[in-house]
């Protein structure tokens, strides 16, 4: 589904992602971990192609992300706050991507209907804009709307940070139909060893930069990878 | 900002040195009489424009509570910057000069000092009002509307407040030691600008954020524009629910009586006749402009978002072109009372408009790509223009906006007379319709080619 090739990209000649080829087959749900600053935002947004590499592509369903923009239709994202529009409400903004998706208004509640566990009563009909909702509760929002419209590639950045340990629970059986029954590709990043393990098959590690684990995921997985970050 | 600093600086300093003379030559009156009149609203004016733009220190000191340092501390520091504010600076530009022609002129040196010192304990009073008006929109509209009377019943001579408030600003002058009271007035509002602040150093008061309370519109119809609906409904939730967008829509108010200048013949510059197209173009196109200028800096906040979904920049556009083709519309069906200055005065205005929407609305948008300022919709402080906002292709951009109309009108005037100036105008704003796809093309094209660094410049803010 997803192939790297030769990928860097470097500020003012410091390098602060370099890979070399790495191939994500579809349906796999693939973890990165690695330490602040390792590159894991930087290959995200290397991948929703908002920001330019320095050498190299990626190449999303054989479509080069920087050259085309035929990917958008089947691929969605939630990176950070900058993917939610502050002054609409959660429908409101719920809507606006199912618009953007071709998914009129029956199809977004029939989706959302089924996120009402998830959403624990604190996102539909709550009177706030979304810039008034707590961090977790932005998360959530920003999270589900990436689902809409049924995209075959998934980018969730950090999912699990910000969430209540029951969202995180409900957030780990979602990702995990979704790569497992709906053969929807989903890349997660995670400082969180446990989760990543619990929901990933794939698991690679960055460190400055490149890669210097790629494991798929067993029973050794998570003390593997709690003995490389301990030392 | 640093640029619309700078010219406020400069206007002041030239009214402080000029003011005298104007209006001892222009309205053959005593200047120091006439000043001392105006002071009353002056103040009131100092007072609004601060509660508008000056910002509070309050979300600045957050991370002060956490550390080791006395609140007393914490609200002595907050008020003390508030007085190195602009707003304290910019009256010297104009007091001072003022002060030192008056001397110049004869006046008593020690008199006109205190005159000046007790200006300066009003000045310094307005800013500590201001801290405790904070957010009391209610109050605060309650005086500039009794202020707002006031000089509606001064114009139609029925009551003159400033007979009143002159001898009161005049005595200062008279009686030097007088000034003094507006030195205590301004210790007394310090103090309770600090009681108030000491009051309400705390999370969940003072320095809570308030919240609005959301209701969710779908605005169905609109989905007759077909696609276009997504991003409208959308555009016209950005105006109505942030402050800065709403911003926009006060000041095409503003505009709308921009043409009084000219058309009422009360500044003697503006009477060459292609000035009324020059007017004619701002007051129907206050919006266009003010909003037009900043897209897509409007959805800075999220334009991450919109470069990973799969927008189509046409319809994109589109949405904020009929934006500012309905404002431009409504604007010029509001400003029908200009007929009262002569038929001539609204053919400005109305041709004025047919250029905007043909010609200017490009123009506009086409300046918009190369804006990289990212808006903080939250706030409605930092209207008045951005330093990036003043780059050298929007600048050469207003030729086209302005001076272009201005000529083809002239031309038009001094061949066949007014009504062929006037049609040259229309016919020249008809003809720029054509080219909408066209240019649109070619900002879609800018969107794309720059779309890394727009994205870099936005991120740098947020």
């Amino acid at each position: 589904m997803i192939t790297v090739s030769n990928l860097s990209k470097k500020y003012n000649s410091d390098p602060v992602l370099n890979i070399e080829h790495l191939d994500i087959p579809k349906g796999q749900s693939f973890g990165l971990v690695g330490n602040n600053g390792a590159g894991k935002t930087t290959f995200f947004s290397l991948l929703l192609d908002l920001i330019q590499p320095t050498t190299g592509f990626i190449k999303s369903k054989d479509i080069q992300v920087n050259e085309s923009e035929d990917w958008k239709p089947f691929t969605a994202a939630y990176i950070d706050e900058t993917f939610l529009i502050g002054y609409l409400t959660p429908e409101e903004y719920f809507y606006f991507i199912g618009e953007l998706r071709g998914q009129n208004k029956a199809d977004v509640d029939a989706l959302l209907k089924g996120f009402s566990d998830f959403f624990h009563g604190e996102i539909l009909n709550q009177k706030k804009y979304l810039r008034d909702l707590s961090k977790g509760n932005q998360k959530k929002v920003g999270i589900v709307a990436a689902l809409i419209g049924n995209p075959e590639v998934i980018i969730l950045d950090e999912p699990f940070a910000n969430l209540d340990p029951t969202t995180q629970i409900r957030l780990k059986q979602i990702i995990k139909n979704l790569a497992g029954q709906q053969g929807v590709t989903v890349l997660v990043s995670s400082h969180d060893l446990m989760h990543v393990t619990e929901v990933c098959e794939r698991i690679v590690v960055l460190e400055k930069g490149t890669v210097i684990k790629d494991l798929a995921t067993s029973a050794a997985t998570l003390q593997e990878l709690e003995a490389h970050f301990a030392g | 900002m640093v640029f619309g600093a700078l010219w406020m600086i400069g206007t002041f300093l030239l009214l402080g040195f000029g003011a005298y003379f104007m209006i001892e030559d222009g309205l053959k009156r005593e200047p120091f009489e006439v000043v001392n009149q105006a002071l009353i609203y002056f103040m009131v004016f100092d007072l609004s424009f601060r509660y508008f733009l000056q910002k509070m220190p309050v979300m600045n000191i957050k991370p002060l509570m956490y550390l080791p340092i006395k609140r007393n501390a914490i609200v002595n520091f907050a008020i003390g910057k508030t007085l190195v504010s602009f707003f304290n600076v910019l009256h010297a530009f104009f007091f001072i000069p003022f002060s030192i022609v008056l001397i110049v002129e004869g006046f008593p040196v020690l008199q006109v000092i205190a005159w000046y010192i007790a200006i300066l304990g009003l000045v310094l009073c307005n800013n500590f009002i201001n801290i405790f008006i904070n957010n009391k929109d209610s109050v605060f509209f309650a005086v500039v509307g009794v202020v707002i009377v006031m000089m509606g019943l001064q114009y139609f001579g029925i009551f003159d407040l400033t007979n009143y408030t002159a001898p009161i600003f005049k005595s200062f002058y008279a009686i030097p030691y007088l000034a003094i009271i507006p030195l205590v007035l301004a210790f007394v509002f310090y103090k309770m600008a600090f009681t108030y602040f000491r009051k309400n150093l705390y999370l969940d008061a003072g320095l809570s954020i308030k919240h609005d309370v959301a209701k969710t519109e779908d605005y169905s119809w609109l989905d007759r524009f077909g696609s276009l609906s997504t991003f409208l409904k959308n555009d016209i939730k950005l105006l109505k629910r942030n402050k800065r967008s709403r911003m926009t829509l006060i000041m095409s108010v503003v505009f709308l009586f921009y043409g009084l200048l000219f058309f009422t013949g009360s500044v003697e510059a503006y009477d060459g006749p292609f000035w009324k197209i020059f007017a004619g173009i701002f007051v129907s196109g206050g919006f266009l402009f003010t909003f037009g200028q900043f897209v897509p800096s409007w959805d800075s906040a999220y334009y991450p978002l919109m470069m990973s979904q799969n927008i189509r920049y046409k319809e994109y556009l589109s949405s904020k072109w009929y934006l500012m083709v309905f404002a431009t519309i409504i604007s010029t069906i509001l400003s029908a009372f200009y007929l009262y200055w002569g038929w001539q005065a609204y053919a400005a205005v109305v041709v004025g408009a047919f250029y905007n929407i043909g010609v200017n609305s490009h123009l506009v948008l086409l300046g918009g790509a190369y804006i990289k300022t990212p808006i903080d919709l939250t706030t409605s402080k930092k209207a008045f223009g951005d330093k990036q906002a003043f780059n050298a292709k929007t600048m050469l951009l207003t030729i086209p906006k302005l001076l272009l109309p201005m000529a083809i009108y002239a031309a038009g005037h001094f061949t066949l007379g007014e009504v062929f100036g006037f049609a040259l105008v229309a016919i020249f704003g008809l003809a720029g319709l054509l080219f909408k796809n066209k240019v649109f093309d070619i900002i879609e094209k800018i969107y794309k080619s720059e779309k890394y660094k727009t994205l870099a410049a936005y991120k740098q803010n947020n």
